[in-house]
């Protein structure tokens, strides 16, 4: 597949010649393909975990014009694996973070930047000044509306999805091949499917994904080997593992079919449910809380509390507040642990999984059961910052 | 006949902590209706109320996906091994 820009434009100095030599030197690159590395230009939406290797070996190997879209800010626990980062950047932005080191790795790169959440109403826009899109991105919604504004645009989507030590790579919406839509018509509903913040990402998984990605990425615009078309990789690290599964272009599918019904992005949020997740958490709301100073005063007065922890037996090694342990998942089949007539606060890590098990506790039959706003988090911060976060 | 099902990691605390799963079956459709006979809590993650599969988990009978075999039908053999891969999104 041919890059659109006009590779005869790129010439290369001298110090360019010295610096891409080992390309240079392959059949598969040569002069010719190094020039076309030059004139392309690729966008990466997201600088974070896959976007980390992905970006920083693409600079590295001489990509003339990399597109970064970011909106978030450097966080402490992003440092092991989003390798564009270092400790010193907790706290600044991930684009002004990563320029830096891309332009440290290689100067002749040119860097745009696109300080923005990506959504329906600039992505066709930001889309249009590149050849190739880069999905790095971290949630369904910006998942889709890669997908539809690469099939829209006309534009190769080289894709990669991490969970705990597996990831999925494919490249999407290339010319007579499949979308992401043809592969997964639609999302899960919210809360189904874990995120890396709740379900934890193994720290060099994304590095594996993120360079099968630069790796994809490059090839196209070289025109070399078997581009990743119509097959989906996957990736189990824990067994080190690598499975291909094939991709059929979906003629009923609505933004790549033959009777497209998505002639333009869509309301991606919603497409997803994330409005009705919003919806949800305001019905947990109900749920009674108690604020961690609120129950620090109880039960320092002595009151009778019983403590319960509901987090998996790891997270407890982590830290605890001497809760009572019954992880989420075992709460039904052990509920008879407990005394109903005692009054109960409920804690996890944030919040979440704790206004769960009250809701559960109260259909239950235990009239006084309340959830310890922020969980342990919101200990740490208020209570006590001896308790580590994580 | 037995058949091998393997399982992906997000599904697998549903499954009793298992990657593989061997089930009895002469056709996808019983290798899922045995599976989550063994393991009844994957249920509502392959399957919707009305029992159809979940259209962001695919089924792939060896490199496969069984929308584009004979679905539920797809006769299996000893030699078979069916995977269930579903979207996951994280990225960052």
């Amino acid at each position: 597949m041919a890059v659109l820009s006009d590779e005869n434009q790129a010439t290369l100095s001298n110090e360019e010649i010295l610096r891409y030599s080992r390309h240079l030197i392959m059949p598969e690159v040569t002069m010719e393909g190094q020039k076309k590395l030059k004139a392309a230009r690729v966008l990466c939406v997201g600088t974070g975990g896959l976007g980390s290797p992905l970006a920083l070996y693409l600079a590295a190997a001489g990509v003339g014009t990399l597109g970064l879209v970011d909106f978030d800010t450097v966080d402490y626990t992003n440092l092991q694996r989003q390798i564009l980062h270092h400790t010193a950047d907790v706290g600044r932005l991930k684009l002004d973070s990563a320029i830096d080191k891309l332009k440290a790795i290689n100067p002749f790169v040119k860097i745009e930047r696109f300080d923005t959440y990506l959504n329906s109403s600039n992505a066709l826009e930001i889309f249009a000044g590149f050849d190739i899109i880069a999905d790095g991105t971290d949630n369904f919604a910006t998942r889709y509306l890669v997908n539809d504004a690469c099939v829209l645009s006309g534009k190769p989507n080289v894709y990669a999805s991490i969970f705990r030590f597996e990831g999925q790579a494919s490249i999407f919406g290339a010319k007579d091949g499949p979308c992401y839509r043809c592969l997964y018509p639609e999302p899960p509903p919210p809360g189904l499917v874990p995120s890396c913040a709740e379900g934890g990402v193994l720290g060099v998984l994304p590095g594996l994904l993120g360079v099968i990605q630069a790796t994809e990425v490059i090839k196209l615009i070289l025109g070399a080997g078997e581009p990743l078309i119509g097959r989906l990789v996957l990736v189990d690290a824990l067994a080190m593992r690598f499975r291909e599964m094939r991709i059929r272009k979906n003629p009923d599918c609505p933004v790549c079919g033959t009777h497209p019904t998505v002639k333009e992005p869509i309301d991606y949020e919603q497409f997803c449910g994330v409005r009705g997740e919003e919806a949800d958490l305001s019905a947990s709301a109900k749920i009674p809380e108690i604020q961690p100073e609120e129950y620090k005063r109880r039960r320092d007065a002595g009151e009778d509390i019983f403590l319960l922890d509901v987090r998996e037996p790891h997270e407890y090694q982590i830290c605890n507040l001497n809760g009572h342990l019954i992880p989420l998942g075992d709460l039904p089949s052990r509920v008879h642990e407990l005394d109903s007539s005692r009054e109960f606060v409920v804690h996890c890590k944030s919040g979440a999984r704790s206004a769960k098990a009250v809701e559960f506790l109260r259909q239950s039959g235990f009239k006084r059961a309340s959830n310890l706003t922020g969980g342990i988090l919101a200990w740490a911060d208020r209570i006590d910052p001896t308790v580590p976060k994580y | 006949m037995p058949i091998k099902v393997l399982i992906p990691t997000p599904l697998r605390p549903y499954a009793g902590k298992q990657s593989v799963i061997e089930v009895t079956a002469q056709t996808v459709g019983e290798a899922l209706n045995d599976l989550v006979a063994q393991h009844p809590d994957l249920r509502k993650h392959l399957f919707t109320e009305e029992g159809k599969l979940r259209s962001f988990v695919n089924v792939y009978l060896n490199s496969d996906d069984i929308r584009y075999l004979s679905k539920d039908a797809t006769p299996v053999t000893e030699a078979d091994t069916i995977s269930i891969v579903p979207s996951v999104a994280g990225g960052a």
